[in-house]
């Protein structure tokens, strides 16, 4: 009898959630494994590190959270690093008290734009988000001449930044904001429905009656804002904007999103999946660091690893009509 | 008739793009100081045949409905493993060429094993596996440098008349036929060479002709019996050789090996656009590597355009090397966005969504 109970709750847990938690716990071990043998500490249990590799994570979280919601939808935002960086170098070359909300309306243009690209002329969202990203980036060498902009972050994304509340810092703070937020979006209201519905076939959704290429707007928007709060932020933790600040983002974020048990093509995934797939991603990166393997070898155990998870659960149907 | 017709309608896209690039060559060309002359004709050939190969290398995946994100990645590692292998004797020079394509076509064939036998998508599998190319290209060639044959990049990079005489051949005399065709650039000799004994052999082929039905519709074509896993890892084994063949000339061409990731990024995304602008569906089913080698020669000629336009004139604001990033964005956007003009067309709008 226990025995059952035991097989439906772990049954209840889904497989990415259990595959990833157990991944990330396989790291902290090896990890620690390798801290006590060379100078004899657990630094990766102690609560210090973890806070900070949460502070890490929570501005990949961001971007991956609002990647999730265009993923969902069955398109892609491959716009996200210069959006990041665009609107985090507006906004601190505007400064003062607006420079925050400047930055969000920068980040807000842009999805739209995504948007509109993608609803309306239907270009594929790949394709279209790639010429924004290039666009962006040259608007941006344009404006700046090249060079680094001499910008000062505001005070305000100082605080969000680098500030803690009773030791919790910011970013992890705003991040579970964000999440409560995306939860709520995804589960009740409307909107979020729709999205999981055209993820699976937009014309039945279409044909319900619903405005489609609205939800597609709106998807892309809320990407592009959440990509440019994490670049404000991003930009407050390293007291500066900078050119290609973004471009570790995108593909970490992605891979966030799809370790975390959404489908690529869209129409399932839970966001769970996508908080525990970037705090895998940051963690892997932090202890391999740690435990000083070359940038050659963590980029070939990154890959491995994703294909390894995907391998272990995010398998497609075999076609047999 | 008719079936001319049809023939036109099926290459719109590369005849699109093929106008689009004679009518910016010709702009460039006569803008040119020098105008249009061999030497000029040879470096433009040189600059753009390493994304011709590694737009190539893009097309088979994107023909099956796919997309491969590991093509620059794995170009950079071809690249960095050239600039170990191909230098010293004829047999070394031969050996390493050989060894760079074989691990080009290898690491392609492995992206189709996953794709076929893991039944991941293409996009997060190249994905990761571009971050295991970029990985062992970082082994390989930690920093950039290398050494790559001189005698072989002067040969490849320059006018077929340079040939015989790095070599040696016909201390004679040069015969009066190889006259005719030596102002001809290496890199167009090479990209016929390939086009001709590769992807038409392919084309043709049933293999081939399977990838076509597996991009236009992979149920319709698993039910009329298309050996479909076939077609699949034979398309990424062929995209994955033409990324290595891109990967083998990038580095004879700069004679030395570089693996940096963001170059190789850069790259997938440039490929990626010259297939779209070549008209190759990224829907799969329709297009093919000729459109692909016009759609990197459009992109291109871009670029050759904003360095001559005269700073005095009325377009003088284009020179500014500032605006060009974002000048190539935008033509980017606009190409894909006529290209997705017969959108307002549609009888149904329900066949808009696909």
């Amino acid at each position: 009898m226990a025995n059952r109970d035991f097989s439906t709750l772990v049954r209840s847990i889904d497989r990415p959630l259990l595959f990833a938690g157990g991944f990330i716990i396989a790291i902290l071990i090896v990890g620690s494994i390798y801290t006590l043998s060379t100078d004899g500490t657990l630094t990766l249990l102690s609560p210090n590190y973890l806070i900070l590799q949460l502070k890490v994570a929570a501005f990949l979280g961001i971007v991956a959270c609002g990647m999730m919601l265009v993923v969902l939808l069955g398109h892609i935002d491959l716009s996200v690093p210069w959006t990041m960086a665009a609107s985090a170098m507006l906004a601190a070359a505007w400064g003062g008290p607006w420079a925050m909300p400047m930055g969000l309306g920068v980040g807000l243009l842009i999805g739209v734009v995504n948007g509109l690209g993608v609803a309306f002329l239907r270009v594929p969202s790949m394709i279209f988000t790639l010429g924004v990203n290039v666009v962006l980036r040259g608007f941006m060498v344009m404006l700046t001449g090249g060079f680094s902009p001499s910008s000062q972050p505001t005070d305000l994304m100082l605080y969000l930044a680098k500030g803690d509340i009773l030791g919790v810092p910011n970013p992890v703070l705003i991040w579970i904001l964000v999440c409560i937020a995306v939860t709520f979006l995804l589960k009740r209201t409307p909107l979020g429905r729709y999205i999981y519905a055209i993820g699976n076939r937009e014309a039945a959704v279409y044909l319900s009656g619903i405005n489609t290429k609205l939800v597609l707007v709106a998807s892309f928007a809320l990407c592009s804002m959440l990509a440019a709060l994490a670049g404000m932020l991003l930009a407050g933790y390293s007291s500066k904007a900078f050119q290609a600040m973004g471009d570790p983002y995108l593909l970490p974020a992605i891979a966030a999103v799809v370790i975390g048990g959404t489908n690529i093509l869209g129409g399932s995934g839970k966001l769970s999946g996508t908080i525990v797939g970037t705090i895998l991603i940051v963690l892997l990166q932090s202890v391999l660091s740690v435990m000083q393997m070359p940038e050659a070898g963590r980029q070939i155990i990154y890959g491995v690893v994703i294909i390894g998870m995907l391998l272990a659960y995010g398998r497609g149907a075999r076609i047999r009509l | 008739m008719r079936d001319f017709r049809l023939r036109l309608s099926q290459n719109m896209g590369p005849l699109l793009a093929l106008v689009l690039f004679l009518v910016l060559y010709i702009f460039y060309s006569s803008l040119h100081p020098r105008g249009f002359t061999s030497d000029l004709f040879v470096q433009n050939s040189n600059e753009a045949l390493t994304l011709i190969l590694l737009g190539m290398a893009q097309t088979l995946p994107v023909l099956l409905g796919g997309i491969d994100l590991s093509v620059g990645p794995l170009m950079t590692l071809v690249n960095s493993l050239a600039s170990e292998l191909v230098s010293g004797s004829a047999v070394q020079i031969i050996f390493g060429m050989i060894v760079c394509v074989a691990v080009g076509a290898l690491g392609g064939f492995l992206n189709g094993l996953v794709v076929v036998y893991g039944r991941l998508q293409p996009i997060v599998v190249t994905l990761a596996s571009g971050a295991v190319f970029s990985g062992i290209a970082l082994f390989i060639r930690p920093t950039p440098g290398g050494k790559v044959d001189g005698d072989l990049n002067w040969v490849a990079t320059n006018a077929l008349a340079e040939l015989p005489g790095t070599y040696g051949w016909w201390p004679n005399g040069i015969p009066a036929w190889f006259k005719a065709i030596e102002g001809i650039p290496m890199p167009i000799i090479i990209l016929v060479a390939v086009v001709v004994l590769i992807w038409i052999p392919f084309r043709r082929s049933e293999t081939g002709r399977a990838c076509y039905a597996v991009g236009s519709n992979e149920a319709a074509a698993y039910m009329s019996g298309v050996k479909i896993e076939r077609a699949k890892l034979a398309a990424y084994t062929l995209g994955g050789l033409f990324a290595g063949l891109a990967g083998l000339y990038f580095a004879i061409q700069t004679g030395s090996g570089n693996a940096d990731p963001i170059q190789a990024g850069t790259y997938t995304l440039n490929s990626i656009a010259a297939v779209v602008i070549g008209g190759t569906s990224l829907f799969g089913g329709s297009g093919g590597v000729i459109g692909t080698i016009f759609g990197v020669a459009v992109l291109r000629s871009i670029t050759f355009c904003f360095r001559v336009v005269d700073t005095d004139s009325a377009v003088g604001f284009l020179a500014n090397p500032l605006l060009q990033p974002m000048f190539e964005g935008l033509i980017l956007l606009l190409a894909v966005s006529i290209g997705a003009a017969g959108i307002f067309k549609m009888k149904n709008r329900l066949s808009m969504f696909r």
